[in-house]
């Protein structure tokens, strides 16, 4: 089976024999091939309980687990990469959950749908309506993408989290890479994906309240 | 008892019994002489010895964990949902053991068997024995069943426990290890609920200091209890709720003390049929081995680091209505798992019948239960 492209994207960051933990891993299908590419071990935190046996079936080390209740279960700086793809709009707090994967992991890897891409801007500056595409295939009422984002918006929160940006790819839905959406992502560019670490400084020091 | 046996049942199966003559010596400082294990098997060991699986029982089971005795049986082993041709411990692949724990009271060394040096039932005078001496005791058994490693250790609640201690004690011994509706110890509300329960029994006037059988009684009324209670903590409100609701037996309240509603004609119904079944010296062993059981004890009481030292993979599975353990019982042995960064997989499986869930045949729990033990190579 091929694997997705975000996925395949996000293998070739992740370097050989590292420990990763797979926020929402769905089938786990990511920590399957890392572990067979790669020879990374780790673990998927999933909470749907039929993608949980489609994990046993890869044999991935899975665990049932909400999201929105952080990640209490992990120490500091455990994992080598943590990685969400596509869950990040889904989650309660988004930023709380950046935070928790940055201190239990020593990296964090996300990916998510950019909100202003432009068919989306489309959709709702003429037809008024919220966009539906293959990146967000849900209508406005029954979508679990309850905190969109933009890149400018998700890089705006990296900032003021103290979050720096090591690496950023933007694709189409078919996640392949072009001029567009390399030349204006936040216009172009339907899928992001980042790669994330703390910066020192809020490491050592509480960032100052303004 | 089905006319037919279906094809997914192991069919009629016969315990088979071990004497052991090398001496036990128990965690209470005490030593069983010689003592005796009656078991069953299902399956067949393979020519490697690699596919055993050992099956650890409850408080209230016992050896007799699949299959009938005769056709004119009206109920299979305990865990028949779970174990035969197909199902998740498919006894196609796996050869299943399923001892009978020391101090139970169906055939292996327990109070109601003769104690060699009185020629009398051991009665309370049977040592209290522990989750670790149950391990022992089981090792024992595979080594005479010539199983030098388990291709995988599998129990529910107190059976959960033992396949957690057998991870601790015997790391090489075990490749796999499933532990179902367990916690890693006993809360106080368990030991509050286990002490009521010895109450009963211990103050019904039958029970005589537990030498009832040399008065030819038994402590009815304080076992039935004891189990009426237990009862009531392995199902859920939402269990009991479907099940009886505020059903009348006559459809009509009589003003009076005997049985009126549904849910009072169960448990006494369970209580009832459990004094026939089960020996109130036992039940006093097995709930002080639940209460003790408390591996992290030995490392000052660091559950991870009596975690440290284990081999096999974990499959842990709890149940969102289990009270008794519940699933952050369950988190707490996964999160010492993960701390030591050991092989784990964690199920919470949504359902409503509480702590008895893993009894019951709830798809969710087989598709999981089954897809894991699929994928142990043997």
């Amino acid at each position: 089976m091929k694997l997705r492209t975000d996925l395949a994207l996000i293998s070739e960051w992740i370097v050989e024999g590292s420990e990763v933990l797979d926020l929402g891993c769905g089938d786990g299908t990511l920590l399957a091939h890392l572990r067979e590419t790669r020879s990374v071990t780790g673990y998927g935190l999933e909470i749907d309980d039929e993608n949980i046996i489609l994990c046993i079936q890869a044999c991935v080390n899975v665990i049932h687990t909400d999201l929105n209740q952080g990640l209490s279960d992990f120490s500091d700086d455990s994992f080598d990469y943590v990685v969400m793809t596509e869950a990040l709009q889904s989650i309660h707090r988004p930023d709380l959950l950046l935070l928790e994967m940055l201190r239990v992991g020593r990296q964090g890897i996300v990916t998510f749908p950019n909100f202003l891409h432009w068919r989306a801007r489309f959709s709702l500056f003429f037809a008024g309506v919220m966009p539906i595409s293959r990146a967000l295939p849900n209508e406005w009422y029954n979508t679990e993408n309850i905190h969109l984002c933009s890149l400018h918006d998700f890089e705006k929160l990296c900032h003021r989290l103290d979050i720096e940006v090591l690496q950023r790819t933007v694709v189409d839905t078919t996640h392949h890479t072009n001029w567009l959406n390399k030349l204006m992502p936040n216009l172009f560019g339907e899928i992001a994906l980042y790669r994330l670490r703390s910066k020192p400084v809020k490491r050592i020091y509480q960032r100052k309240k303004k | 008892m089905p006319d037919i046996l279906p094809p997914d049942c192991v069919g009629l199966v016969k315990p088979q019994s071990h004497k052991f003559t090398t001496p036990l010596a128990l965690d209470c400082g005490r030593t069983l002489p010689n003592y005796e294990m009656v078991y069953e098997t299902y399956g067949r060991l393979n020519k490697n010895h690699s596919n055993a699986v050992l099956i650890c029982h409850a408080l209230s089971s016992d050896h007799h964990a699949a299959g009938y005795y005769s056709m004119q049986d009206k109920k299979p082993g305990w865990w028949e949902t779970c174990i035969g041709p197909g199902k998740p411990i498919d006894t196609n692949r796996f050869f299943v053991v399923s001892p009978n724990n020391l101090g139970g009271c169906k055939g292996s060394t327990g109070p109601n068997t003769i104690n060699p040096e009185t020629n009398k039932p051991y009665g309370p005078d049977f040592p209290i024995v522990t989750v670790r001496d149950w391990v022992k005791s089981q090792a024992r058994l595979g080594d005479v069943l010539g199983i030098s490693q388990w291709a995988a250790l599998v129990g529910g609640s107190l059976g959960g426990m033992q396949a957690l201690q057998w991870a601790i004690d015997y790391p090489k011994h075990l490749r796999y290890c499933v532990v179902i509706a367990a916690a890693p110890k006993l809360t106080a509300q368990n030991i509050a609920f286990n002490e009521v329960a010895r109450q009963a029994i211990l103050s019904d006037p039958e029970f005589h200091a537990g030498h009832y059988y040399q008065h030819d009684t038994l402590p009815h009324r304080g076992l039935m209890l004891a189990r009426m209670l237990g009862h009531i903590t392995y199902l859920s409100e939402a269990a009991m709720r479907k099940k009886f609701g505020r059903e009348l037996r006559e459809g009509k309240i009589n003003f009076g003390f005997d049985v009126e509603f549904q849910v009072e004609s169960y448990l006494r119904h369970q209580g009832t049929s459990f004094v026939d079944r089960f020996d109130a010296n036992t039940y006093l062993l097995m709930t002080k081995a639940l209460d003790y059981f408390d591996p992290a004890s030995d490392y000052n009481n660091n559950l991870s680091a009596a975690l440290a030292s284990v081999l096999a993979k974990f499959l842990v599975i709890s149940f969102t209505s289990d009270w008794r353990f519940s699933p952050a019982r369950s988190r707490e042995i996964v999160k010492a798992l993960l701390d030591n960064k050991k092989q784990v997989t964690y199920a919470e499986i949504k359902a409503h019948e509480g702590h008895d869930a893993f009894l019951m045949p709830i798809p969710k729990l087989l598709q999981t239960f089954r897809a894991y033990m699929q994928q142990i190579e043997i």
